[in-house]
């Protein structure tokens, strides 16, 4: 016997076990820094992405069931290579992925019986700070426009609080990268989880390049600039403590060097001192499986 | 269920493929409808973008164009479109270097003097083209965009093999319009990530690939450019010499050609170079290729013909 089930019930049902499907699986960040944009993820896998590029300038981060946002990331590149067959490279924008993005999940959302357990982040670098743009794409179909930096999925909000914290404008890839890391390892209720460079999918769209931005940045490169982010943090951290007690630095408590990222508020360092922040020959790569830059030496 | 009658009419013409739209598929279904997105953008099997935009939109095809009125190889409207002409390629040590001369022709006119018919086609490989201009970019711009698609899907790039294989393919496709006249071929060169060595591939219109070795050239200067070549070529030169070679075979086919334009001093116009190598594509800047062009300019000023081969062997 057919039961009447209001449409406001169904909604409220598909919403529910989306986003209870979405809770299952840990966060990811994707902030903006001085020299482009920065997506991280926590994945134990190398070869099932959930970071990749979309297109010159334009990359697609998500969450949720791998299915379902792999179908989702290819019909993206789909949409951005035919347009740009169709017109010119350029005219693919960030902004027309993220509506194709919120109607397809929309779409998805009011017409089959389970809906999309995803939710997206597509970012594009622009020529300038004030050209990146980063939209999320939640699995009804609702698109944001989100300025700066972004934490999507299951932990969300814990990670944006400490992301929002460590956030500042014009940060280092260093710096941003320890914002991010430090967001990361905020997920666990309170509890420190300590992630591990095997652990962690990043990569960047840098603005300093030319054609294709996207770079994976991995293995060698990767642990450098968790060294770079930690040297940061400790720096920042001793300076904190060396103001908060100026006037009896022996008997100091400052944290030891190891906890020192844990250090809540610690302000960044100024992003002149910090490190080299364009990857380094070599380390990086296309997502192809290509190594290396894509600029030979003349 | 559609709730919509009055959206779904004003957008008819869009919908039906009476009116084109960016993104109107093969019956003008596709699914641009307010009420259902374009699907057919969703559950892709293959990773390959030419077979996914001719079952979407078959019409951006290259070569696709309704053909009327008068045809034929002979007809005046397709002699005087612009051709391409010579493209000549040469393996060298751990690469290969592909170069083209800068004219294009329409019948016996000059049609451009700075033409570029050598590009990039991925990180590894580089293509050029001789005949129809307008065809061989629109080859060419597929071309391109099928190996970065298929890179984007796949998360790895096609084999060299795979890549020639794909252009013959795609080659094929503008057969009917090639019987047409608008004839366009490419040359296929790669760095093979797999052996170290650069490998060249060239086409006829009905596709391909031929492997070549050594060195090959096409257009219609190019049997005198293989005709210098054969004697300047030697295995395993280093970059520079076979680049110094190509460009005296560019030089000897627009000596011979009329087709063919050789370096032009007084505009500053010289053959595009590109070398593929283990680092990658790179195309030779101005300055570089006007450095070569120039060297084999001033040897032709004591020697018109060129250098000369050794008449007895050893």
């Amino acid at each position: 016997m057919p039961f009447y089930v209001s449409p406001a019930q169904q909604m409220r049902d598909k919403a529910e076990y989306a986003r209870q499907g979405i809770a299952r699986g840990r966060s990811c960040v994707t902030l903006q820094y001085e020299g482009g944009i920065l997506m991280m993820a926590p994945n134990p896998s190398s070869a099932l992405h959930k970071i990749s590029e979309i297109y010159d300038r334009i990359a697609f981060a998500a969450v949720g069931r791998y299915n379902e946002y792999e179908n989702l990331r290819k019909a993206g590149v789909t949409v951005a290579d035919i347009t740009g067959y169709q017109f010119d490279r350029q005219d693919v924008t960030a902004r027309g992925i993220a509506n194709y993005y919120a109607q397809t999940l929309g779409t998805i959302f009011t017409e089959s019986n389970k809906p999309f357990e995803v939710e997206i982040v597509v970012a594009e670098v622009g020529e300038q700070p004030d050209g990146d743009q980063i939209y999320r794409i939640t699995f009804d179909g609702s698109v944001t426009d989100e300025p700066g930096f972004v934490a999507f999925g299951g932990e969300a909000e814990k990670v944006s609080a400490v992301l929002k914290e460590r956030y500042s404008e014009g940060l280092s890839l260093a710096g941003a990268f320890g914002a991010a890391l430090a967001a990361l390892s905020a997920s666990g209720n309170g509890e420190r989880n300590e992630i591990v460079g095997t652990q962690l999918e990043v990569a960047i769209l840098d603005r300093t390049r030319s054609h294709r931005t996207f770079r994976r940045i991995r293995a060698a490169r990767l642990e450098e600039l968790i060294a770079e982010a930690r040297s940061i943090a400790e720096a920042a951290a001793a300076a904190a403590s060396a103001s908060d007690t100026p006037e009896t630095p022996e008997t100091s408590d400052a944290p030891p060097a190891a906890q020192a990222p844990e250090t809540p508020k610690a302000p960044e360092a100024p992003s002149d001192s910090a490190p080299p922040t364009g990857p380094t020959r070599g380390q990086t790569d296309s997502g192809s499986g290509i190594n290396g830059d894509t600029e030979p030496p003349l | 269920m559609c709730y919509n009658h009055g959206r779904r009419f004003a957008l008819s013409s869009y919908l039906d493929g009476s009116q084109t739209g960016p993104f109107v598929g093969p019956n003008g279904d596709a699914g641009r409808s307010p009420s259902r997105p374009p699907a057919s953008f969703m559950n892709r099997q293959s990773s390959s973008f030419a077979d996914f935009l001719g079952s979407h939109s078959p019409g951006l095809r290259p070569g696709s164009a309704p053909w009327a009125g008068e045809s034929g190889p002979g007809s005046q409207a397709v002699r005087d479109l612009p051709h391409g002409t010579t493209i000549v390629a040469a393996t060298c040590d751990h690469g290969v270097v592909l170069a083209g001369d800068r004219r294009a022709t329409a019948g016996s006119m000059i049609a451009k003097r700075d033409v570029e018919k050598v590009f990039r086609s991925d990180e590894y490989s580089a293509i050029a083209y001789a005949g129809t201009g307008s065809v061989g970019i629109e080859v060419i711009r597929l071309f391109q965009v099928e190996l970065e698609h298929y890179e984007k899907m796949e998360g790895r790039s096609l084999s060299l093999d795979g890549k020639a294989n794909r252009l013959a393919w795609m080659v094929r496709g503008n057969l009917g319009a090639a019987m047409q006249g608008l004839i366009v071929v490419p040359l296929f060169v790669g760095y093979d990530e797999e052996s170290g060595h650069g490998r060249i591939f060239s086409y006829d219109v009905a596709g391909g690939p031929y492997e070549e070795h050594r060195f090959f050239s096409i257009g219609s200067g190019s049997v005198f450019a293989r005709g210098a070549m054969k004697k300047l070529y030697a295995d395993d030169m280093p970059v520079r010499d076979a680049v110094l070679a190509c460009v005296q075979a560019l030089y000897d086919a627009a000596d011979d050609d009329s087709a063919t334009g050789g370096p032009d001093l007084t505009r500053s116009i010289f053959p595009v170079i590109a070398t593929v190598t283990a680092d990658g594509y790179r195309r030779l800047t101005d300055a570089e290729s006007q450095e070569y062009a120039e060297q084999v300019v001033q040897g032709r000023m004591t020697e018109p013909d060129g250098p000369q081969a050794p008449l007895r062997n050893g």
